[in-house]
């Protein structure tokens, strides 16, 4: 057992870490998140440079094989940036339904675009009515001569207004809640009956509502096996949370800096904040939540590439209720210890507030894990 | 980064568990899986067999019975002896005062009572804390004058754990009371519980345990020859043995075998309008949260582990250790909690007041619960630890 980076993951750690540094300073995301398409296609570019965005693929896809451990370091670098890109729905949620469901000719055809910048993907999964249950799903998808027909709606679509490519799970046979019968189809964007709705985010990333009305795609827009989708959604969104729970860690800790900093300057009764017990308790407090959260994402890389399903959920669903507790619990500590200025737009504290608040939501909150998880026995066997 | 464990350390593994199958009586195993603690013989017998073996001192130098192994493989023995459950190597000796005396101690002083410590020839006891002096430790008052080749110890320790078996107490004493600064005048002491003056008193705790007790001095005399260190420079002792233990007060290990019973029992006791209790979703939910917590705890525990040579070398330790004592001791509370809850009404039959139509472990529920609230208390309180954390780590 060795956590230490290897020589490449260091290099690859800090080449981020510069880029960040150097390109996100709060002025210049604040810049860069009022400006359409509200993420930067300048840092896309950049990032293609360094080779992160074929940073999970293999080789012979032409990527650079950095397995979940790369996804883990750079998710955390772009948590602590509160980076705007389409990280999160090209690289990990996009690239991951093609690295496990696309065929050979899928992923020639798309992947090259995604590793040298050029296309953005998104995965439109939400329906209105489905909440979490990926296996409640009303879009369909009938066949039709030389292809399929998709009808449904779709919400909160992350990137969903950017992508050129929209992965969307509908139902090709059985009920509403069937866990069969799912599949997945890549649409290009511009199909006709593909309506967008653009919006920007609580966290100020950008996200859409999508409606397929009629949209006419050919039979090679099956992603992986028919009726079989929702097992390469599960696969994907668990390295999504695997992703966002590197995010996380880099936005609380980002969060827990900013906050330290506050307390060691700021001066109240005549000497710093910091100073007081009932103030560092809760940082110590903080710094406590962040440290789980921390394990929980080293704990999400190594059972990300877990083939055995049942195995892999179980502990999946421990890495997003510890997450999604943490990222509440680090949020709000950060906003009470910054006071009033903790609660104004100027002020960074607020935005990794927002950011960590979005993430407990998304892919199930904390709650939504937690009680599949009892209901699926735990993790720990009777003994 | 490889977050496995490689070939050799699970082949261990399995060395381990064989020997404990082999070798553990099943009396003793018996009480552990009950929750009761070993008894003192059981606490014996089992150290010496772990000693026969080379186990009972493994972090120790070499030269004094330690193995060459690495911090994980530790953490395994450790895990599977949890696991098991079988009884613990006695802390006091191998965890406190053992890695004092090879760190701070003479030659003679090693040779005399590191054997016997790892043997558990000796039981050792800790006097530390005192009446006046709980969290703010350098207030202690317990004295010792010199005359002659000896100190005489005057004064009083408590919270003295299991000191009616002890047969030796290591002892912070007062050797220096015009020494303003407090840490300065304090020495580091191996006193014989044979010794004439002293008195050991039992302190029945809310659990009607008696488990500490109160110690007195009245001019005890101690030879020269069984001070550590040196004179007044009894707190650098201290300090040593306070840091040295963090990873070991996680208790993952117990407190995985304590959840995984927990999980049987809840599968076999009453539940709500007849089914079991383990049916009941808001108690599976608080259980499940807690093995959740347990998880990140233990990859805690091992990014900790992992991270020891580069701790030695640059001599800090890591940051998450100090999350170890906080989290270890609310997990293990947490769980003491969740046996009350499942004991429900029948966790009023405690064990003093037998009742025979009622499994075991619903009667020590509730001592238990009561006994563990001692946990995220010693060993520096947990709001000490966050004080700790403030200065060292936060820079408040």
């Amino acid at each position: 057992m060795d956590f230490d980076l290897t020589e490449e993951q260091a290099q690859l750690k800090d080449s981020v870490a510069r880029l960040l540094k150097e390109r996100y300073g709060f002025e210049a995301r604040r810049a860069i998140m009022v400006t359409a398409p509200g993420f930067s296609r300048d840092l896309w570019a950049s990032y293609a440079g360094i080779g992160l965005l074929g940073l999970p693929f293999t080789a012979d896809d032409g990527g650079f094989d950095g397995g979940p451990a790369g996804v883990m370091l750079v998710s955390e670098l772009m948590g602590g940036a509160l980076a705007l890109e389409p990280w999160l729905a090209t690289v990990v949620l996009g690239g991951g339904l093609l690295r496990h469901g696309g065929s050979a000719q899928q992923r020639a055809a798309l992947l090259p675009g995604v590793i040298e910048g050029r296309s953005l993907l998104a995965f439109a999964h939400t329906e209105a009515q489905s909440r979490y249950d990926l296996a409640d799903c009303a879009t369909s998808a009938r066949e039709q001569a030389g292809g399929w027909l998709i009808d449904g709606d779709k919400r909160v679509v992350l990137h969903g207004a950017a992508a050129d490519f929209v992965f969307v799970t509908a139902r090709t046979a059985g009920s509403r809640h069937d866990p069969a019968g799912i599949s997945v189809f890549m649409v290009p964007a511009d199909t006709a009956g593909v309506q967008r709705r653009a919006y920007t985010a609580s966290d100020g990333t950008q996200a859409a509502d999508l409606r397929f009305d009629q949209v006419g795609v050919a039979a090679d827009a099956l992603i992986g096996t028919i009726g079989e989708g929702l097992r390469l959604a599960e696969r994907v969104i668990d390295e999504a949370i695997a992703a966002l729970a590197a995010e996380a860690v880099g936005a609380m800790q980002a969060a827990l800096d900013l906050t330290l900093d506050y307390l060691r300057t700021r001066k109240q009764f005549g000497r710093p904040i910091g100073s007081f017990q009932a103030l560092q308790h809760r940082t110590a407090d903080m710094m406590v939540a962040i440290e789980g959260a921390r394990s929980m994402a080293i704990l999400a890389a190594m059972v990300a590439s877990e083939e055995d399903a049942a195995t892999r959920r179980r502990q999946m669903r421990a890495v997003k209720i510890e997450i999604g507790r943490a990222a509440r619990f680090v949020g709000q500590q950060a906003i009470q210890l910054h006071g009033g200025i903790g609660m104004t737009m100027e002020y960074a504290v607020g935005h990794y507030f927002k950011r960590l608040t979005a993430i407990d939501t998304q892919f199930g909150d904390a709650d939504h894990h937690l009680g599949l998880l009892a209901a699926e026995g735990g993790l720990l066997d009777a003994a | 980064m490889d977050l496995r464990f490689t070939d050799e350390e699970q082949a261990f593994r399995l060395e381990v568990r064989s020997f404990i199958d082999a070798q553990l009586p099943p009396a003793t195993r018996d009480r552990m899986i009950a929750g009761l603690g070993p008894t003192k013989a059981m606490t014996v017998d089992w150290q010496q067999k772990l000693n026969a073996r080379g186990w009972a001192v493994p972090h120790w130098a070499v030269a004094w019975g330690g193995q060459p192994w690495s911090a994980i493989k530790r953490f395994i023995l450790s895990e599977e002896l949890q696991a098991a459950p079988a009884p613990a190597p006695l802390g006091f000796n191998v965890a406190m005062c053992g890695p004092v005396i090879i760190a701070f101690g003479t030659e003679a002083q090693k040779r005399r009572f590191l054997p016997r410590m790892a043997n558990l020839d000796d039981w050792w006891c800790q006097g530390f804390s005192e009446p006046g002096a709980g969290s703010d430790l350098a207030s202690l008052r317990c004295a010792a004058r010199r005359e002659g080749d000896s100190y005489v110890v005057n004064g009083q320790k408590t919270w003295t754990t299991l000191a009616q078996h002890a047969d030796w107490i290591f002892l912070l004493v007062r050797t220096d009371p015009d020494n303003p600064k407090a840490q300065e005048g304090i020495s580091f002491l191996l006193v014989d519980m044979r010794s004439p003056g002293i008195t050991v008193r039992p302190i029945v705790t809310i659990d009607g345990g008696q488990e500490v007790n109160e110690v007195f001095f009245d001019e005890v005399k101690v030879p020269v020859e069984n001070l550590v260190g040196s004179e007044n420079r009894g707190w650098d002792c201290a300090k040593f043995l306070l840091s040295n233990e963090r990873t070991g007060q996680a208790r993952v290990g117990a407190s995985k075998e304590r959840l995984r019973r927990l999980r049987t029992l809840a599968a076999a006791a009453p539940g709500n309008r007849g089914t079991m209790l383990i049916d009941d979703i808001r108690f599976r939910t608080r259980l499940t949260e807690v093995e959740v917590q347990l998880k990140a705890l233990e990859m805690t525990t091992l990014r900790v582990l992992a991270d020891e040579n580069r701790q030695l070398k640059e001599r800090k330790p890591n940051p998450a250790s100090s999350v170890l004592k906080i989290r270890g001791t609310e997990i293990q509370q947490a769980i003491s909690e969740l046996y009350v809850m499942a004991a429900g009404p029948y966790g009023l039959a405690s064990a003093a007041d037998h009742s025979d139509g009622l499994p075991e472990w619903t009667e020590l529920a509730q001592a238990t619960y009561f006994n563990w609230r001692k946990q995220s208390i010693y060993g520096g309180s947990n709001e000490i630890q966050k004080n700790i954390m403030a200065k060292a780590f936060l820079g408040l």
